[in-house]
C-alpha cells in the first residue's frame, strides 16, 4: 500500500529541505551505528581507547539530534507539510530521539567498558558479544528499511525483538549464577550485567524505530496492524 | 559572478533610453493638452458667436400708441359680440392712432410710409385683445406693438451708420410751404458740407481712374470688346463729370441726392431734411418732415447725419425721423422680446417666437418618450437576461447595432413608407414625428440599456439566484435598480438626440410654415406642427435680416435645452450610482 | 482499492456522522459537448462540513452547483444522475429551483451582499418566500440569524447601513447571514474566505464551525489547511473525477490515492 510520489515537489527548496531532514538522519543513523559496534568492541577486545573515540563522538550525535530537531521545526512552520511529507518530518523527530538515546547507551557502554578492564577478562564475555552482535543486526537492518523506505525489515526487526529479550534474559541469568558462586566476581559481573541492560534498551529503541518507519511509509501503526494480522 | 556587472549593464541601457522615453511621455502629454485647448477655443468661439449674434432677439422696441376704439370702428353691430368685433377696421383704429400722433403728416406716400413703422398683422393682435375684453370698446386705449424689424434692428444700431452732432449756432428757420429755409450766424454746416463735397470727387475720381483703366485695357482686346470698353470709358467719364460739377454747386448752393447722406436737422421735436446746403456752411434748404414751432432757435439743436445713403437702405429718412421722435416722446421703448418667447412662427420677424416649435420639440418628445424609453428596456432586459442565446437573437442583435449607425433621414423615409403611406397618419403631427424618432432613439436606448445591464456583477444574479429568487425577482429587485443610473443615462442622450433631429423631420413634412403654436394638450399630438431644428433652419433661410438673431436665439434655447438634458443625465447617474 | 470503497470504508469512520444529508449517485455534468464530472457518487453527512479540494477545473464548483442546480442558470449545462437531500430526488425537472434553494443555500466566493442596508439584505430571502407574516417576525428572522451569523453585535445599531459599507469579512458573515436567514438545511459555499484576509478568515471558519451544528455545510475551498481545519469529510477532485473521499483526518495524513497525495503534498507533476 505504498505510495510515496515519484514526483518532485513544485516548491523545489521544500523537496530539498526533505532531502537534506533524510540525508541527516541517515548519517545520524550510521553514526550511532558504529557508536555501538565501537563500543561492544571495546567491551569484548578490552581496548580502553576504543572506549574514548565512542565517548568522543558522543558529542556529534547529541549536535546532529538538535539540529535534526531544528530542521523539523522550521518545516513545521515554514512548509505545514502534508500526508507523506507530514509523516517524514514526525518521523524524523522521532527517530533522532530514539537515536539519540542508542547513542546515550553506547557512551555508557563504552564508559563500562573502560572499568571492565581492571578486572581480569570473563568468560561470560563471549554470550554479551553474542547479544551485542543480535541489538546491531536489529540497528542495521531497521536502519537499512529506513533507506529503503521497506516495512517487511521493520517488520521483522520488531518481531525479532522477542530474541533480544531472551538473550539477555539468559545473560543476566548466567551472571546471577557465577556470582553467587563467586564473591569476587559481583564487582566486574555488576558492569556486565548493566552492558547487558543497555544493550536490551538499545534493541528497545529499534523496535521503535521499527515502528516509526512503518507509520512513516505506510501511515499506519505496526501495533494495528499486528493486532489486525493473526 | 557576472551578476553585478550584468545588472550594471541593464541599469546603463535603461538609463540611456530614458531621456528619450520621457520626451516621447512629454510630447504626447502636450499633443493633449493642445488638442484640449484647441477644442476648447472651437467651442467658446462657435457657442460665442451664435451668443452674440442672437443678442438683438432678446429686447423688442416697442411702440405703445394711443388709440381711440370707436364703437363705430371697433363693433359695427354695435353688440360686443366676437362675430361683430371680427368684423371691425382694427387696421384704420391703427391708422388713425399714427395720424393723431403725427398730425402734421400729409400726403399718400407720406401716410403710407408712416403706416410702415409697425406690421399690419398688428391690428388682428388688438382685435384678440378686444375680443377678449370687450369692455374696451368705446375707450381710448394704449395698443402695444413691435416696432417693425427693420427699425427695431436700427435702433439697434444694426442697418444703418449715423451720427449726431449737438450744435450751437442760433438758427433762424423760415418755414415755407413746400421748402423750409435755415440760416445759422456761425457755418454750422461747413463741416458735413466739405465731407459731402469730397464724397462726390472721391467717386468722381474713382470714376475717372475705372475710365483710364479701361482704356488702357482697349489696347490688349480685340476691337469688339474694345469698342463696348470705351463707351462705359466714357459713361464713367461723364458720370464723374456731372459729380464735379454737382460738387462745385449751382447757385451757391449743394444739391443732396439720394445717393449722398442724409443730413436732418432737429430742434424742439421738430425735424427738416436737408435738400440744398449753403456753400457758404452756414445754412440751406429742406423739406420739413415734421414742423418745428419757432422760426428762431436760441437753444442747442442737434445736426443728425446717416451716413448711410437713402437709395441704399431699406428704410427711408422719415421713417427714422418718425421713430426717433417717437422715441423721444417715450412712446417706442425698448423691452425684453416677449414675443420671441410667447409668438408662434410668423411671415413678420418682429413678431415670429419660438413658442410653437418648442410647443412641436415638447409634443414630439413625449411621444418619443412614451414609445421608446418602455419599448427599448423592455427589449433590452429580455434579450440581456431572458432570451436563449442561439442564431436568431444573434441576428436581432446584430440589427440593432446596425440600426443605431442608420443616417437619420433613412428614418423620415421609413416613417414616409410606413406611417404616412401604410397607415395613413397626418403629416407633419407630433403624433407621427415621434414614431419617427423613436425609431430612430430605439437602438441607442436598447444598446445603452444592455450595456448598463451587462455592467451589474453576476455576483449580484447569483446572489438573488443563490436565496432563492426567481429569474424576474433577480433581475427587476436587485439588476434593473443597479443599471438605472446607467439606463437613464442612455436614454437622456437618446432622446436629447432626437430633441435635435431635423432631417427626418423634414422627410415627414414637419417643415411647414406653422402660426398657430400647437396646444399641449391631447389634441396638439395631432396638430400640425414643427419642432425647434426645423425653425432653426427655416429662420436662416428666411429672407429678412431680423430672422438672423432670431435664429442664433432659438439655437441657443436649443443647446440649453439639450445641456440641461444632459446635465439632468449626469446628476441622476450621480445620484443613484452605487457602488458593490 | 478503487476509490468507491474507499468511500464505503471511510465514509463510516467518522464519528460525526449522524445521517446522510446528501446522496450523490452518478452524476454527470456535460457544458455543450464537453464533460465536466464523471459519475460522482458520494453520501454528504448531515451536520458536519464536507470540503471539496483539489485544482482549479477539477468541477468541484460545478459538483456544488449541482446541488441546488445552479448549473440550471448556464446554457447548454446538463446535469445527469441521481442528486438526494433526505432521501427526495432534486435533479428531476418537477422540482421548481426556486423552491430548493429556499432549502439549500449558497455562499460565494467574493462577498457579494445587495447594494442595499444590511437589514433588507438579511430579510429579502424570508420576504421573496413569505417566511414572516408581520413586520415583527421578520424582525426577529434578522436579528437572529445575524446573531447566528455572528455579527449581530457589530451592526445592531446600524442596520440601515448600506451592506457594502461593511468590511470584506463582515460583508462575507452578512452573505451568511442572508443565506441561513431562509432557514435552510443545506448551505453551499464557493471558496467563501479567499477574497478575506487571515483574521476575516478566521472569524468565518469560527462561524462555519459554529453552524455545524445545525447544518449540513458544502464548501469548495482552494486552501488545503482551511479544508483541514474546518471540514470534517474531504473530498478531492481531479479532472471531473471524485478521486477520493473520507475523513479529513484521513486524507491529509494518509491519503489512500497517489493522485491526492500528489496534490496535498505540493507534487503535482
Amino acid at each position: 500500500m505504498t505510495q510515496v510520489s515519484t514526483h518532485d515537489h513544485i516548491v523545489t527548496s521544500y523537496g530539498e529541505e526533505l532531502d537534506d531532514l533524510a540525508d541527516e538522519i541517515a548519517r545520524m543513523g550510521g553514526l550511532v551505528e558504529t557508536q555501538v559496534i565501537d563500543a561492544l568492541t571495546a567491551v569484548v577486545r578490552r581496548d580502553a581507547s576504543i572506549a574514548k573515540t565512542v565517548r568522543k563522538r558522543e558529542i556529534t550525535v547529541n549536535a546532529m539530534q538538535v539540529d535534526i530537531e531544528k530542521k523539523v521545526i522550521r518545516l513545521f512552520a515554514l512548509r505545514q507539510p502534508m500526508a507523506t511529507d507530514l509523516r517524514v518530518t514526525i518521523t524524523a523527530l522521532r527517530l533522532a530521539s530514539d537515536l539519540e538515546r542508542i547513542g546515550d547507551l553506547a557512551k555508557t557502554i563504552a564508559y563500562r567498558a573502560a572499568d571492565l578492564n581492571s578486572y581480569p577478562p570473563l568468560e561470560v564475555t563471549q554470550r554479551i558479544e553474542r547479544l551485542g552482535n543480535i541489538v546491531t543486526r536489529q540497528l542495521r537492518e531497521v536502519l537499512d528499511a529506513l533507506s529503503a523506505d521497506n516495512v517487511e525489515p521493520a517488520i521483522r526487526v520488531w518481531r525479532n525483538d522477542d530474541e533480544v529479550d531472551e538473550h539477555y534474559n539468559s545473560v543476566i541469568k548466567e551472571m546471577l549464577l557465577l556470582m553467587s558462586g563467586d564473591s569476587s566476581l559481583v564487582d566486574p559481573g555488576a558492569h556486565i550485567l548493566f552492558v547487558a541492560k543497555n544493550l536490551e534498551r538499545i534493541g528497545d529503541h529499534c523496535t521503535n524505530i521499527a515502528e516509526a518507519v512503518h507509520y512513516q511509509v505506510t501511515g499506519d501503526t505496526l501495533e494495528s496492524v499486528e493486532a489486525a494480522a493473526p | 559572478m557576472t551578476e553585478p556587472s550584468k545588472k550594471a549593464a541593464t541599469r546603463e541601457i535603461v538609463e540611456r533610453n530614458l531621456p528619450a522615453r520621457y520626451r516621447s511621455e512629454s510630447r504626447f502629454r502636450t499633443a493633449g493638452i493642445v488638442a484640449i485647448i484647441v477644442s476648447v477655443i472651437i467651442l467658446v468661439l462657435l457657442i460665442g458667436s451664435i451668443g452674440l449674434k442672437s443678442l438683438p432677439a432678446y429686447t423688442a422696441w416697442q411702440i405703445h400708441l394711443p388709440v381711440a376704439l370707436d364703437q363705430a370702428l371697433v363693433d359695427p353691430e354695435g353688440d360686443s359680440s366676437e362675430a361683430s368685433i371680427r368684423q371691425g377696421s382694427f387696421g384704420r383704429v391703427l391708422q388713425n392712432g399714427m395720424r393723431e400722433t403725427f398730425p402734421d403728416v400729409s400726403g399718400r406716400s407720406n401716410m403710407r410710409s408712416l403706416f410702415q413703422l409697425y406690421t399690419s398683422l398688428n391690428s388682428t393682435r388688438l382685435m384678440d385683445q378686444v375680443i377678449a375684453d370687450p369692455g374696451l370698446i368705446g375707450s381710448d386705449y394704449v395698443f402695444t406693438m413691435p416696432l417693425g424689424d427693420d427699425l427695431d434692428l436700427y435702433l439697434k444700431g444694426m442697418l444703418v451708420e449715423d451720427r449726431s452732432v449737438e450744435m450751437n449756432g442760433v438758427l433762424e428757420i423760415e418755414a415755407g410751404r413746400r421748402r423750409t429755409n435755415i440760416q445759422s450766424q456761425s457755418a454750422d454746416f461747413a463741416i458735413v458740407l466739405a465731407e459731402l463735397q469730397q464724397m462726390m470727387i472721391d467717386e468722381a475720381l474713382s470714376l475717372e481712374s475705372r475710365a483710364a483703366a479701361n482704356r488702357t485695357l482697349m489696347a490688349s482686346v480685340d476691337a469688339e470688346e474694345a469698342d463696348r470698353l470705351n463707351e462705359e470709358a466714357a459713361r464713367f467719364d461723364q458720370r464723374a463729370q456731372v459729380l464735379r460739377t454737382d460738387a462745385a454747386g449751382e447757385n451757391g448752393q449743394l444739391e443732396l441726392s439720394d445717393d449722398l447722406p442724409s443730413v436732418i436737422v432737429e430742434f424742439r421735436g421738430g425735424a427738416i431734411r436737408m435738400n440744398r446746403l449753403d456753400l457758404n456752411g452756414q445754412g440751406g434748404s429742406g423739406e420739413s418732415i415734421l414742423s418745428i414751432a419757432e422760426n428762431r432757435s436760441d437753444e442747442a439743436w442737434t445736426l443728425y447725419v446717416v451716413d448711410t445713403p437713402q437709395a441704399r437702405r431699406r428704410i427711408p429718412d422719415n421713417q427714422l425721423i418718425w421713430t426717433r421722435a417717437l422715441v423721444e416722446r417715450g412712446i417706442v421703448t425698448q423691452a425684453f422680446n416677449h414675443y420671441f418667447f410667447a409668438n408662434a412662427d410668423s411671415r413678420e420677424p418682429e413678431l415670429a417666437g419660438i413658442r410653437g416649435a418648442l410647443n412641436g420639440s415638447i409634443l414630439t418628445l413625449i411621444v418619443t418618450l412614451l414609445l421608446s424609453i418602455p419599448v427599448g428596456i423592455a427589449t433590452a432586459i429580455y434579450l440581456e437576461e431572458f432570451a436563449p442565446k442561439n442564431k436568431f437573437t444573434d441576428l436581432i442583435e446584430v440589427n440593432i447595432n446596425n440600426l443605431a449607425a442608420v443616417p437619420s433621414i433613412i428614418f423620415g423615409l421609413l416613417g414616409v413608407a410606413i406611417f404616412i403611406d401604410v397607415f395613413s397618419l397626418p403629416r407633419g403631427t407630433p403624433v407621427l414625428g415621434g414614431l419617427v424618432l423613436s425609431l430612430m432613439t430605439l437602438p441607442t436606448i436598447i444598446i445603452a440599456t444592455r450595456a448598463s445591464l451587462k455592467a451589474v456583477p453576476p455576483s449580484i444574479r447569483q446572489a438573488a439566484l443563490g436565496v432563492g429568487a426567481s429569474r424576474t425577482q433577480s433581475v427587476f429587485h436587485h439588476v434593473l435598480p443597479l443599471a438605472t443610473p446607467g439606463i437613464l443615462t442612455g436614454s437622456i442622450i437618446g432622446l436629447s438626440r432626437a430633441l435635435g433631429e431635423t432631417a427626418p423631420l423634414l422627410m415627414i413634412g414637419m417643415v411647414a410654415f406653422i402660426a398657430d403654436a400647437p396646444k399641449l394638450s391631447l389634441e396638439g399630438f395631432t396638430e400640425p406642427a414643427t419642432v425647434l431644428p426645423v425653425q432653426i433652419y427655416l429662420w436662416y433661410s428666411a429672407a429678412e435680416r431680423a430672422f438672423e438673431p432670431r435664429a442664433a436665439a432659438a439655437i441657443i434655447v436649443l443647446l440649453t435645452l439639450i445641456i440641461s438634458f444632459n446635465a439632468v443625465a449626469v446628476y441622476l447617474r450621480r445620484k443613484f450610482e452605487r457602488r458593490w | 482499492m478503487t476509490t468507491a470503497q474507499a468511500q464505503a470504508t471511510l465514509y463510516h469512520d467518522i464519528p460525526e456522522a449522524r445521517d446522510v444529508k446528501v446522496a450523490i449517485a452518478g452524476v454527470d455534468v456535460h457544458y455543450g459537448d464537453k464533460q465536466a464530472l464523471f459519475d460522482v457518487s458520494m453520501q454528504i453527512p448531515d451536520r458536519s462540513v464536507t470540503a471539496f479540494i483539489g485544482p482549479s477545473g477539477c468541477g468541484k464548483s460545478t459538483f456544488l452547483r449541482c446541488v441546488n442546480r445552479m448549473n440550471d442558470t448556464i446554457d447548454g449545462a446538463v446535469v445527469t444522475g441521481s442528486l438526494k437531500i433526505d432521501g427526495t430526488e432534486i435533479n428531476d425537472k418537477t422540482i421548481d429551483p426556486v423552491v430548493l434553494r429556499a432549502s439549500v443555500g449558497m455562499v460565494f466566493q467574493k462577498p457579494n451582499p445587495f447594494p442595499k442596508s444590511i437589514y433588507d439584505n438579511v430579510a429579502y430571502g424570508p420576504k421573496i418566500h413569505g417566511l414572516a407574516a408581520t413586520r415583527e417576525e421578520l424582525d426577529g428572522i434578522v436579528e437572529q440569524s445575524l446573531v447566528k451569523a455572528g455579527l449581530w453585535g457589530e451592526v445592531s445599531d446600524r442596520l440601515t447601513d448600506p451592506g457594502t459599507s461593511l468590511s470584506g469579512g463582515q460583508q462575507q458573515r452578512l452573505v451568511i447571514a442572508r443565506a441561513i436567514a431562509v432557514n435552510p438545511e443545506v448551505i453551499l459555499m464557493d471558496e467563501p474566505c479567499s477574497a478575506l484576509d487571515p483574521i476575516a478568515t478566521a472569524k468565518v471558519e469560527e462561524l462555519i464551525d459554529e453552524l455545524r451544528e445545525n447544518y449540513c455545510i458544502i464548501m469548495v475551498t482552494h486552501s488545503m489547511a482551511q479544508a483541514a481545519r474546518v471540514s470534517q469529510m474531504t473530498a478531492f477532485f481531479h479532472l471531473g473525477n471524485l478521486v477520493e473521499y473520507g475523513p479529513t483526518e484521513e486524507i491529509f495524513t494518509n491519503p489512500r490515492e497517489r493522485r491526492t497525495q500528489d496534490y496535498i503534498t505540493g507534487r503535482f507533476g
